[in-house]
């Protein structure tokens, strides 16, 4: 058998079903009834103590909801989804309030465990202190839609800034909240951002006053716990005039049987000098052998440079989910403002991702820099689908991208579907695709020096992604490497 | 040889022994019986025409996909090669410096050549060599073959000169330290230089326990590398053996004479 061919049947094997972050940890929730109504919006906005002009919000996004419909522009199939047979909110019961890490429920540290979540995070949970000028990771653990856990609070409250739960940023920083939730990507975006607005549950928010640097990487781990439940996300980043902060975002989900609806909203807004950096490894079940199950993750990821010479970046490694429909987007509205974004899309097994990038120039001599690289193996079908556009007044706007894509056997596809406008003259737009499968002779080579044909898969594909893994932090950069192997390989850890 | 000098030679095992053996590619017969028999601390020189044969042979000895073995046997120290996945090759110590050796952009030369060894290492059963300690070797190594250290630092054969992937696979086996080693063309792209650092680095790993089967077109490498035996090879065949002096013979004459044999 050629090596190639050899690989692709042991790709085709893979038993996604050893997921190995497949398993649940059994806590008591209160869940919304099932189903969508009004109702169902009161109730969440109750749950979370709401002023009234959230509910309000809420209620005007849900009635916008029930006059859309959903999008089927991407290229990706799967059964109608039955939005009144799911949750729209459930929690864990709170014991009493958390202050430490010993009223935290056992049963969820146990399962940042198992999720291998590092010692490092544990330590920050148990507010251990590292040497001076060490970096750090603060955490933010949204456990089931609702945060059980900040921490670091007050190392960021010395330097001015806001970490917390969006639920709580609406009752203590009202005004900011309501001054830029829904800016970036407004209640009628689309449907699944619209869905979002009438229900989200919680997520991050983080504010950056002026001049200040983020003393450490804020991020944030999100899982789905409960049978039926949605997920809806919803995070705002603000990073003031002068600012920076790096983001990090990561997730996993246990094993099920169902599909699961995941619908987030992420929203950044940069003002003059500012920069943030986004950073995503998306792990969400991809579903069994037979591509049964599997988290169809519906993302709308909308960064804003408002301010002249700000800068957004999105780098993103996707792993999992069944479906994964995602365009982390760079609105370039200040001048000399740019915007990235790197991007790394591995499908196996049945999985379909429609993943890429909108850079909208609206500034002068704004600029804006994709590079992605899509891998596809087993049956999956991988597309990258991406907007470069200039506006009449985006004088010197200018754009580079490059598409990669690797095909692992040949049950898989790649697409590419770039789109470009550009209504002045002065723009420069470049674009590079290339689409290429793994070679035998690479693999051969490697197998000869005594490595395995999994080995050889992993560190071929590690090797065409290394341009966008050096993107991330360092810590998640191993991460991802891992992950990355793991999710060609089918061996469990 | 005397039917007592074949029965003494039983005795000794050889370290590779290729018997009789047929092999196709695409329905096509490429090799139609070949036999060689490589004892430990012996060098071997191939010789032949081109399309012969000779990486067809390289390639079926280290196990790549593609060929379709209908005859024949490959003994490594005794046991059948061929039902080994390529990888176990490898770790019990046969290695081949390829013809064109091909590139990894992305994946740095030494994590490519940490990883290999350490692949192998755990195959065997060895405990895994710390970074430390394996970066010590390999700049040693590198040193006694003038590779220059940034050469380590640079994907995988990206952007290397001809010669200079030439001399990494001299590298990646001075590293491994392989039972047999197979050099497929190792003189081709090397300047007169060149070819006297990396033909020195192979004589320094010639051992009592080693052998070597150095496929070449030129005699002049073997003046570098002075084999105990020369095969010339012609059509899928071995079709004549003898010691150094068949290889100067082959210098004069051309390999026409061997045509027909074939
Ligand atoms: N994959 C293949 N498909 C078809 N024919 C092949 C394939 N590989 C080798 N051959 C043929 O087998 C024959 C032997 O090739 P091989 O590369 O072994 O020759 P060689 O002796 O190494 O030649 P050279 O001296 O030019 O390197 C050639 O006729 C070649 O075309
Ligand atoms: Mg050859």
């Amino acid at each position: 058998m050629p090596a190639v061919q050899e690989t692709v049947e042991r790709v085709r094997r893979i038993d996604v079903d050893q997921y190995r972050y497949g398993f649940e940890t059994l806590i008591e929730s209160d869940k919304a009834p099932k189903g969508l109504s009004e109702d169902t919006v009161r109730f969440i906005s109750a749950k979370k103590n709401e002023p009234a002009w959230m509910l309000e919000w809420r209620l005007e996004a849900f009635r916008r909801w029930l006059t859309m419909t959903e999008p089927s522009w991407a290229r990706v199939h799967y059964p109608k989804i039955d939005y009144q047979d799911l949750y729209y909110y459930s929690a864990p019961k709170p014991k009493k309030t958390v202050n430490s890490l010993d009223e935290i429920d056992p049963d969820i540290l146990k399962t940042y465990e198992k999720l291998g979540i590092p010692l490092r995070e544990v330590e920050v949970l148990e507010g251990v202190v590292r040497p001076e000028g060490e970096r750090r990771i603060a955490v933010d653990a949204v456990f089931d839609s609702v945060s059980v856990a900040t921490t670091f609070q007050k190392e960021l409250k010395a330097a001015g800034v806001i970490f917390m739960p969006i639920s709580e940023a609406i009752r203590e920083h009202p005004e900011l909240v309501k001054k830029y939730l829904g800016t970036v990507v407004p209640t009628t975006d689309n449907y699944f951002a619209t869905l979002n607005s009438a229900v989200f549950s919680d997520g991050s928010f983080v504010y950056v006053p002026p001049g200040v640097r983020c003393p450490m990487e804020l991020s944030t781990y999100f899982r789905i716990n409960e049978r039926n439940t949605g997920q809806f996300e919803r995070t705002l980043i603000i990073a003031d005039k002068g600012s920076y902060v790096s983001y990090l975002e990561g997730c996993t989900a246990p094993q099920r049987d169902e599909n699961q609806l995941h619908a987030a909203v992420v929203e950044l807004v940069t003002h003059d000098d500012a920069e943030i950096k986004y950073s995503t490894v998306q792990n969400w079940y991809p579903g069994n052998s037979e591509g049964k199950g599997g988290i169809y993750n519906f993302v709308t990821k909308r960064g804003d440079c408002r301010g002249r010479n700000s800068k957004i970046s999105w780098t993103q490694v996707e792993t999992g989910s069944a479906i994964t429909w995602k365009y982390p987007s760079c609105i370039l509205r200040g001048d000399n403002s740019s915007g990235e974004f790197y991007s790394i899309a591995i499908s196996n097994g049945y999985q379909q991702v429609d993943s890429g990038t909108k850079m909208i120039h609206l500034g002068k001599n704004t600029s804006s820099r994709i590079i992605s690289k899509g891998i596809a193996a087993g049956k999956s079908q991988n597309t990258y689908r991406g907007l470069v556009s200039a506006h009449r007044k985006a004088t010197g706007a200018r754009n580079y991208t490059a598409c990669d894509s690797l095909l692992i056997g040949d049950q898989c596809g790649a697409h590419t579907v770039p789109y470009v406008e550009a209504k002045n003259s002065s723009a420069t737009f470049e674009h590079e695709a290339t689409t290429s499968k793994i070679s035998e002779d690479v693999l051969f080579y490697c197998v000869q020096r005594g490595l395995s044909q999994e080995e050889a898969v992993g560190l071929v594909v590690n090797g065409f992604v290394k341009d966008v893994l050096q993107q991330l932090p360092m810590e998640f950069a191993v991460e991802a490497q891992k992950l990355i192997s793991i999710s060609l390989e089918g061996s469990v850890g | 040889m005397t039917r007592l000098g074949m029965m003494l030679r039983k005795n000794v095992m050889s370290l590779l022994e290729v018997k009789d053996l047929q092999v196709r590619v695409e329905e096509r017969e490429i090799l139609h019986g070949l036999s060689l028999t490589v004892n430990p601390g012996e060098v071997h020189a191939i010789m032949g025409p081109n399309g012969s044969g000779k990486s067809t042979l390289s390639h079926v000895i280290a196990g790549k996909p593609g060929y379709e073995v209908t005859g024949g046997q490959v003994l490594f120290k005794g046991e059948d090669l061929l039902a080994m996945a390529p990888n176990e090759r490898a770790a019990k110590g046969v290695f081949l410096a390829f013809q064109y050796p091909v590139e990894i952009p992305g994946v740095t030369t030494w994590n490519f050549l940490h990883a290999a060894l350490n692949a192998q290492r755990k195959a065997r059963g060895e405990d895994e060599m710390s970074s430390p300690a394996f970066l010590k070797k390999v700049r040693e190594v590198a040193k006694s073959l003038s590779i220059p250290q940034d050469m380590l630092k640079r994907g995988v054969n990206v952007g290397f000169s001809g010669g200079e992937k030439k001399r990494n696979e001299i590298l990646q086996m001075a590293l491994f330290e392989p039972a047999v080693c197979i050099l497929d063309e190792m003189d081709s792209g090397l300047d007169i230089d060149a070819l006297r650092i990396a033909a020195d680095g192979v004589n320094a790993l010639r051992s009592p326990e080693r052998a070597m089967v150095v496929i070449t077109h030129y005699q002049r490498l073997l003046n570098y590398i002075v084999p105990d035996v020369v095969h010339v090879m012609s059509k899928g065949r071995v079709v004549k053996s003898g010691g150094k002096e068949l290889a100067l013979e082959l210098e004069e004459s051309g390999y026409a004479q061997f045509e027909d044999a074939a």
